[in-house]
């Protein structure tokens, strides 16, 4: 790619040593170990293995990109086969010497999902076989037409997908098709070999003719008119909005309750993101209202002792969202003057006062201490109790769309533009005639009411709350969708709520490792794709003002 | 009356006592030249004038009408804009966003258009380019741009920090051809500048400022020719 620096054998080999130290590192952390439960395609391949050979095989891609068009496919085989070394050197001596004695998770059975069960010498060899294959073959990808190569992508991280999360979907499949017509496509949690090639070749194979006929479907689309265009956009707003009406009915109880989790990230994502992304103001205790609006839902409806008036639901909604946005103004107001890193720290502070607090024996006889506030009622409509995650899921999505509507409405408007000024130069913004005292406050506040209706929905739904469930980790958190998804963006949020809280939701084993992957996440991101997931128009321009190949909008006409 | 009168400021930065009694005015229709070495003091005056810094002592009148207890975000109500130093201006937004920007305490749409092709007449690069992000302007561009937004709230009275800073000499002059055009249109505009020659050439009074102090007030023309200034400013033996 890059004629200056040339791509050596060397640059190969270490390329191929960093894959194998990556998958070593993962193994020796325990995370192959306890995704080798969790098969992929029925007694062939479990999500271990899929671990054990994601980074030969992109490190591999890697290398075939950055080598020279004629040596691409050595480049990729010498990456992968050097790939094997450092893992048969973990295999080596984990059945040489006790490792677990400081490396605990160095178990026999790692040891035999690394070696495919085969002993450690004949595994070595199946390993400098199978990465350096899987190095040519991730190198032949790469030389193969960009028309033929995105549809295998797709193909492959599809089948993927539904080889992992085969569990599920053998739920759900089964909930609408029988038994015995599931059975055929996954047994005992795993898909079956047959059904494995089929989606492979036939998603492929969609992939490959959508991609044919995409450029002449937005030609197509490109030559409709105005009205029709219009048309075209309603209907699909309309069938968007279908399918979430519809979405507990698809999904089931599971689901349904994985979803709610990720809607009360998103409804707190939308309310940083305009704090962080909108404003520029950087929280670091965003939790404190969340934990706010909680509290006071918990409060004024809990039937337990602690429980004050016993309202309803609707009643306490209002209350907490507008005691969460009073604390938002009162949070502002001393740290209004303070920028960038000081202001991090001051609402970090606040935010662990705010735990504290909770946690207190001061506030104990009003709010329980550690012992939290239990017997919250679950939110009832018109008599019916809303005890479903199905049922909840339209709380959720009844927040959620009302913060996007506010959150829309918002960039768009004067506060909105006053929000942009001050992120990018408050001294200007000031000169501007900006009233900064005013704007940040306002960020604030609307971002702390987003929380505190958040937090009020997660009361009642768990029924009952405690001080450690709102520490610093749901800040940080909050703060690590909104950039994975990308700072500024509503579309970010959604993406970023789905990847950082929905993903480690479904891959259950995960659970222990859910701050490891935030900060390989992170970091990838940042390195990869700093824009985000879905980066904001803003942004995007921003990152790609150079290349000419994005026009930027011709703004409409004067009016 | 003098439009700007600036009395006897004393600012500090902590108890560092960065201005000693500054006192100068600026007329009605006057460009003013405010000049003198690095860490004189000439941003901490605008910047002081412009209320985003408080002085202790001493006043400020504008129209006859004392700044002190007026927030720093009302300024350009009053009708007195800034081009800060270094420009400022919004990288990621567009050229039209920025100018945008610049009438944000503006109700009237209809001269806000006319202020918007006054700005392209002086500017007629920022109108082939005012699509573009303005990050991407070049340093002279980015300096047309915050003169232009700076424009757009219509001031009566024009700060300019240190327009000429990092700009090939050619720029320069160009930079201070617009700032008499806008003088000409009727913009009262007081200067600060590294660049003595220049600023002199253009202004109709000068102050020369020396830690913290004006040490010297004349005519722009006599303070040309003034032995101190051509030694310490003008780089002439």
């Amino acid at each position: 790619m890059n004629p200056e620096k040339k791509f050596t054998l060397r640059d190969a080999v270490n390329q191929g040593l960093i894959a194998g130290l990556i998958t070593s590192l993962i193994s020796m952390v325990g995370m192959v170990e306890l995704f080798s439960k969790r098969q992929l395609i029925a007694n062939l391949m479990t999500t271990a293995q899929v671990f054990i050979l994601l980074a030969p095989a992109l490190l591999s891609y890697q290398s075939a990109r950055k080598s020279a068009k004629n040596n691409a496919l050595a480049s990729g085989a010498v990456t992968g086969f050097f790939a094997s070394i450092p893992i048969i050197v973990l295999v080596l001596l984990a059945s040489a010497f006790d490792l677990r004695q400081f490396l605990v998770n160095v178990s026999p059975n790692l040891i035999s999902t690394l070696t495919f069960g085969q002993g450690p010498v004949v595994g070595s060899l199946i390993l400098v076989a199978i990465n350096t294959l899987i190095g040519l073959l991730a190198a032949i990808l790469h030389q193969l037409d960009e028309k033929i190569r995105n549809p295998i992508l797709t193909g492959l991280l599809w089948t993927l997908l539904v080889g992992m999360f085969s569990e599920i979907l053998q739920e759900r499949l089964r909930a609408f098709f029988g038994i015995s017509f599931t059975n055929l496509i996954i047994r005992s949690k795993a898909l079956q070999p047959t059904v494995a090639v089929i989606l492979l070749v036939g998603i492929t194979a969609i992939a490959y003719f959508w991609g044919q006929r995409g450029a002449s479907f937005s030609e197509r689309i490109a030559n409709q008119s105005a009205t029709q265009r219009r048309n075209m956009i309603i209907a699909q707003r309309v069938a968007f909005f279908v399918l979430l009406l519809a979405m507990p009915l698809l999904l089931g109880t599971y689901l349904s309750e994985v979803v709610n989790n990720v809607g009360i990230y998103v409804l707190m994502g939308l309310g940083l993101n305009i704090v962080v992304g909108f404003a520029g103001l950087l929280d670091l205790g965003y939790v404190a209202f969340f934990a706010i609006g909680a509290y006071v839902m918990a409060i004024l409806t809990s039937e337990g002792f602690l429980g004050v008036a016993q309202t309803s639901f609707w009643v306490a909604l209002p209350v907490s969202v507008i005691t969460a946005v009073a604390a938002g103004i009162f949070l502002g107001t001393p740290v209004l003057r303070m920028r960038g890193d000081y202001l991090a720290i001051v609402t970090l502070g606040f935010g662990e006062i705010i735990r504290i607090m909770a946690n207190s024996d001061l506030l104990k006889p009003f709010i329980g201490g550690a012992q939290g506030v239990l017997q919250i009622p679950k939110p009832s409509f018109f008599g019916t109790s809303l005890i479903q995650p199905g049922q909840l899921y339209y709380v959720v999505l009844g927040g959620v769309l009302l913060a996007w509507f506010v959150s829309t409405r918002l960039s768009n408007s004067r506060l909105g533009r006053q929000w942009m000024a001050m992120r990018e130069d408050e001294d200007v913004a000031e000169a501007m005639g900006i009233n900064l005292v005013n704007t940040k406050l306002l960020a604030f506040a609307i971002g702390a009411g987003f929380s505190g209706l958040s937090g009020a929905i997660y009361a009642s739904k768990l029924t009952s709350i405690f001080p450690h469930s709102f520490n610093l980790l749901i800040s940080i958190n909050v703060l690590s969708l909104i950039i994975v998804g990308g700072m500024g963006s509503l579309p970010g949020v959604v993406i970023g709520s789905l990847i950082l809280v929905g993903l480690p939701e479904l891959l259950r084993e995960f659970a222990e490792f859910r701050l490891w992957m935030y900060g390989a996440l992170l970091i990838v991101m940042m390195l990869a794709k700093p824009e985000g997931f879905w980066p904001s128009a803003i942004t995007k321009r921003e990152l790609h003002a150079h290349d000419e190949s994005i026009p930027i909008e011709e703004p409409a006409a004067a009016d | 009356m003098p439009m700007l009168e600036v009395n006897n400021i004393h600012t500090y930065y902590g108890n560092i006592h960065a201005l000693k009694g500054i006192t100068l005015t600026v007329e009605q229709g006057e460009i003013v030249t405010l000049i003198g070495a690095n860490g004189a003091g000439k941003t901490t005056t605008l910047r002081t004038i412009s209320a985003l810094l408080r002085p202790r002592q001493g006043n400020v009148l504008f129209e006859g009408e004392d700044l002190s207890n007026i927030p720093a975000h009302q300024m350009v109500y009053k009708g007195v804009a800034m081009v800060p130093e270094g420009r400022g201006i919004f990288s990621r937004l567009t050229v039209s966003e920025n100018l945008d920007m610049g009438a944000f305490s503006r109700k009237d749409k209809d001269s806000m258009g006319k202020d918007l092709e006054r700005v392209f007449t002086l500017f007629p690069r920022l109108k082939e380019r005012r699509n573009q992000v303005a990050g991407t302007l070049s340093g002279g561009e980015q300096q047309m741009l915050a003169i232009g937004r700076a424009m757009m709230s219509h001031p009566r009275l024009l700060l300019l920090d240190e327009p000429s800073m990092g700009l090939a000499p050619v720029l320069v002059e160009a930079i201070f051809d617009t700032v008499i055009a806008i003088n000409k249109e009727g913009t009262t505009i007081l200067l600060v500048e590294q660049n003595a020659t220049m600023a002199l050439s253009v202004a109709f009074r000068g102050y020369v400022l020396q830690t913290g102090e004006i040490v010297l007030s004349d005519s722009a023309q006599n303070l040309s020719k003034n032995e101190m200034v051509q030694k310490a400013y003008l780089g002439m033996e």
